[in-house]
């Protein structure tokens, strides 16, 4: 490997350590928090999520809208959520959202990307996340 | 910088948990014990993930680099922007917050907002975390879903482009 090479693998692998080191303390403090709520609510989630097509995946997106952090972390705690008995639809309408608007990031993004796109865009995707996530799971069932 | 003060809030949201638990320590041992093994558990299948998604994520940041996405989102990309605007949202990795800055220069050089919310939307399919989203949720649903993101994401990007573009 020649100077160039080796020194574009370097940056590489240094951006890709701060990415995942950036997002260690947000993962590992959801994992808690996940981890604890699990604990409260195991017996409410069949309440709050009762199966509902449209109320189950506005709650979900309503969750994913506030959380932040990079799209694996959703998937961590979607899935942890998944075994306690959430329901499929709420989890897909939680990831979707999780990285497709983001309430806590608004002011960055109102930043660099202008007011009205970020208000526009994240207002859109959050409706948007309700939407593939009714299509997802009712293109799931069509199949099974 | 922006990097700094995001870890900070991060950091901070981390001492946040630690207290919560400590109170539920107090109140109640063996219930805050039990979260704690639970998260233990998790952790045990997290890290060894992380290592997959590390080692993908090297790759696409060595061929992704800054000013190869310049080149195919600039302004005079035509067509072929919505094209790369999906591939790019797919392949380049990282935070909003390093995100941002990046999508603020393009912005400022001629990307169109409709591709800059494509882009954004197909955030969601990463090709370093999909065997995090097969292992938790099956390959059916990781095909499923992926598909109707970058599908979804044209749709997105024309109707955010057409509203936010419109000056009231």
């Amino acid at each position: 490997m020649n100077k160039k090479g080796w020194l574009n693998y370097k940056k590489s692998i240094s951006k890709s350590v701060e990415t995942i080191k950036s997002s260690l303390s947000i993962m590992f403090s959801i994992l808690l928090l996940v981890s604890l709520i699990d604990l409260f609510g195991k017996d409410y989630y069949s309440k709050i999520f009762s199966g509902n097509l449209i109320t189950d995946s506005i709650i979900g997106a309503l969750a994913g809208s506030v959380s932040f952090g990079i799209p694996v972390t959703s998937y961590i705690v979607g899935g942890e959520l998944l075994k306690e008995g959430v329901s499929l639809i709420a989890i897909t309408a939680f990831i979707m959202a999780w990285s497709t608007v983001g309430v806590a990031m608004l002011p960055l993004e109102s930043k660099y990307l202008g007011r009205r796109f970020s208000i526009v865009r994240n207002l859109t995707n959050f409706v948007f996340s309700i939407i593939i996530a009714i299509t997802t799971i009712a293109t799931l069932r069509f199949f099974q | 910088m922006k990097q700094k003060s995001k870890i900070k809030i991060g950091t901070k949201f981390l001492f946040g948990v630690i207290l919560i638990y400590v109170i539920t320590l107090i109140f109640n041992f063996s219930f805050a014990k039990e979260a704690f093994l639970n998260f233990l558990l998790m952790s045990t299948k997290v890290i060894p993930l992380l290592g997959i998604v590390f080692v993908i994520m090297v790759f696409t940041n060595l061929y992704f680099t800054r000013e190869r996405v310049d080149k195919y989102l600039g302004e005079k990309s035509g067509i072929k922007g919505w094209i790369y605007a999906i591939i790019s949202g797919v392949i380049v990795s990282g935070p909003p917050y390093i995100l941002y800055p990046l999508l603020g220069d393009l912005k400022k050089g001629g990307m169109k907002k409709s591709l800059l919310a494509t882009f954004l939307f197909n955030r969601n399919v990463k090709i370093s975390f999909i065997p995090v989203m097969i292992y938790y949720f099956g390959l059916n649903f990781t095909i499923v879903l992926s598909v109707y993101i970058i599908l979804f994401s044209v749709l997105n990007g024309v109707i955010v482009g057409k509203i936010a573009s419109n000056k009231s």
